[in-house]
């Protein structure tokens, strides 16, 4: 073994308590740390790619981002008027320009897109009333843009097309209206219109706002049944690469001036809690790091203290001030390392045991037990992130005592 | 072409400094030839320590200078010190200063270890060597807190001889002993300037040791008497 090192151990080995105290601050630091991120990260991961498989990446609405200004202020654009109690002028809603749109999109390289008229209506099976929204598609452009297809756990996408007035509904739905495959539900409009409707599928995308709230339809007979003949107010977008979300929203809202959402402004609130939730978990286990690093700096600063007629003998014997500054860094270093074996061993465990366990969840998402990041990602941050602050907490005690001469220890004697 | 002095000091002066400033060691002018063996004496207090301090490269002077081997050491970064310290020099203190955690051996093999020259076997030989020269081969692997003071002094003598220092500083190195053991110090550290041809230069207070030195060097208030 190194000179340098067996020093290093021998003063640990001395403070042993102490030292095993700071090895355990650090596992748990660790541990907590691969743990959480693992539970969190898996979570998040999950839901994220739920988002993308089951939302559009892109969705285009017939809406302004601001009300449309009033013919009052335009006229007196400086003025210091204020209106009240108008009542806006009824737009004619829909996606009047949608071939246009579509147009356009057909020319952008990676980028799908499918209309649909959405809106809601009211289901009626027996007794049950259930109020969903119903999304009129294509089924044909739906393939491209959604997976729709992939998430039927009962009947098939082209029977929607082959039945008279087929209907797909959500998982919850058809649990809350009691209906199942090929039972005939009543549809009702706020137009007023109703139709007799086919249940000829059931999905599951495990997300529960849409599994709970959503149905599908043929575009014809949405349109029918909202009373809005060759109207389209939704087009959703599929892209190749969803990191360009943002950038085609921008583009598509710029041009054509309706409210253009990236799935990640869509799931903004949702995305804007998981950086809080980040943010309080790097901050529980920052502060258990630093607790375990002020650890450190105590044990090693304890045995500077004890060790300083060492140190000046060391330095007598011809020991550079590097030499010792190496050896209470190395303390430190140790520590790290130690502390992060152990917390790599804890952190696997408590994985493996969150993984052990099943459970219904249904939040956000629906899932059975936790969904967990296994990735070496947190193993690498956690432990690089230890052995450099315990490194760090040992590096002041360790200039300290390089810095000491030895000439004032010697000279006091023993 | 001469040899030059093993040690030399030119107007050597140490002044600590402070609101009263003390002087430890003022204007000394001292050269140390290869195979001589010196010893330094004075009454408590008169700057014997400081001295020793200053030649062996521990301290750096206020003014003057300390040569080593013809070589000046003024300009020399405090790693450079420590580095002609690891190999030319052996100190050995008032108090024995051993590391608690390492036998005798381990103790003396340090020196050794941090110049890495020698393979570990030859390491360890050497060693054991100048423990049983210095009757210890019994206590070898025996820890400091195992052995009595004037073994402990011993291991330090044999530390400070480990790297074959061509210059050996002792201070008191007899102050725990029996004066049987202290004789046997002395006369080892006579042979080493004789046979091996090192230098040896240690502080005593007893008169009757300082006989035994080919050399006696006097200190009063930091200054060296022509007296003596
Ligand atoms: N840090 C200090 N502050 C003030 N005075 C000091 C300091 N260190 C040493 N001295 C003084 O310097 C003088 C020389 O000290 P030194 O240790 O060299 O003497 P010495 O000859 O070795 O004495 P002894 O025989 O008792 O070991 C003494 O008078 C001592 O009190
Ligand atoms: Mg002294």
């Amino acid at each position: 073994m190194p000179l340098i090192l067996s020093i290093a151990l021998s003063h640990l080995a001395h403070r042993r308590r102490q030292t095993l105290v700071s090895i355990l601050g650090v596992a748990l630091g660790v541990s907590f740390f691969i743990g959480m991120s693992s539970m969190m990260r898996g979570f998040q991961q999950d839901f994220v790619a739920r988002v993308i498989d089951t939302q559009p990446h892109v969705l285009i609405r017939d809406e302004y981002r601001r009300p449309p200004r009033q013919p009052a202020e335009i006229a007196h654009p400086s003025a210091a008027v204020g209106l009240s109690g108008l009542e806006p002028r009824d737009e004619p809603r829909g996606l009047r320009d949608a071939r246009a749109i579509l147009d356009a999109i057909a020319a952008m390289p990676g980028v799908a897109a499918a209309p649909t008229l959405s809106g809601q209506v009211l289901l009626r099976f027996g007794a049950r009333d259930v109020s969903v929204g119903m999304t009129g598609i294509e089924p044909s452009r739906e393939r491209l843009v959604s997976k729709l297809a992939d998430d039927l756990i009962a009947g098939r996408l082209d029977d929607l097309s082959s039945a008279a007035n087929g209907i797909i509904l959500g998982e919850g739905v058809a649990d809350k209206a009691g209906a199942a495959l090929g039972d005939m539900v009543t549809a009702t409009s706020p137009a007023g219109v109703a139709m007799r409707m086919k249940v000829v599928g059931i999905f599951s995308t495990g997300i529960t706002a849409i599994d709970n709230f959503e149905t599908y339809a043929l575009l014809k007979k949405a349109q029918i049944l909202q009373d809005r003949p060759d109207t389209i107010n939704r087009i959703r977008l599929k892209l190749a690469d969803i990191e360009r979300a943002d950038e085609v929203a921008r583009r598509i809202e710029t041009r054509f001036g309706w409210r253009t959402e990236s799935w990640q402004e869509a799931s903004k609130n949702v995305l804007g809690i998981f950086v809080i939730q980040n943010g309080i978990m790097y901050s529980t286990v920052s502060a258990i790091l630093i607790v375990a690093c002020f650890g450190i700096f105590n044990v090693i600063s304890t045995v500077v203290f004890e060790k300083v007629r060492d140190i000046a003998i060391l330095k007598s014997i011809g020991f550079a001030e590097r030499d010792v500054r190496r050896i209470f860094v190395l303390e430190g270093l140790a520590v790290g390392v130690a502390g992060t074996a152990c917390g790599f061993l804890l952190g696997y465990g408590m994985v493996e045991f969150m993984a052990s366990l099943e459970f219904e969840i249904e939040g956000f998402v629906r899932s059975q037990g936790f969904v967990l990041d296994r990735s070496p990602w947190a193993y690498v941050t956690a432990g690089g992130a230890a052995t450099a602050s315990a490194t760090l907490a040992a590096w002041l005690p360790a200039r300290r005592a390089a810095k000491l001469h030895p000439v004032d220890i010697v000279r006091g004697g023993g | 072409m001469t040899t030059p002095a093993a040690v030399e000091a030119r107007h050597l002066t140490r002044v600590l400094p402070g609101a009263v400033p003390v002087t430890l060691v003022l204007d000394v002018e001292l050269s140390v030839m290869p195979g001589e063996f010196a010893v330094i004496t004075g009454p408590s207090g008169s700057g014997k320590s400081s001295l020793l301090y200053l030649l062996g490269l521990l301290d750096r002077p206020s003014e003057g200078w300390v040569l080593i081997e013809g070589r000046p050491t003024a300009d020399l970064s405090s790693d450079d010190m420590a580095a002609l310290r690891l190999e030319k020099l052996g100190f050995v203190f008032q108090f024995h200063f051993l590391l608690p955690e390492f036998t005798a051996l381990g103790n003396v093999l340090i020196p050794m270890r941090r110049r890495g020259t020698l393979p570990e076997p030859a390491m360890r030989a050497r060693a054991a060597a100048l423990l049983d020269g210095l009757g210890l081969a019994e206590h070898r692997d025996k820890r400091p807190d195992q052995l009595s003071g004037g073994q402990r002094q011993r291991v330090a003598i044999a530390r400070a001889l480990a790297n074959d220092p061509a210059i050996l500083l002792a201070d008191e190195p007899t102050g725990n002993l029996d004066t049987a053991s202290a004789r046997t110090v002395f006369e080892t550290f006579r042979a080493l300037a004789h046979d091996q041809g090192r230098t040896v230069l240690t502080v005593t207070h007893d008169s009757t040791l300082a006989a035994m030195a080919d050399r006696r060097i006097t200190l009063v208030d930091g200054r060296l008497s022509r007296g003596a």
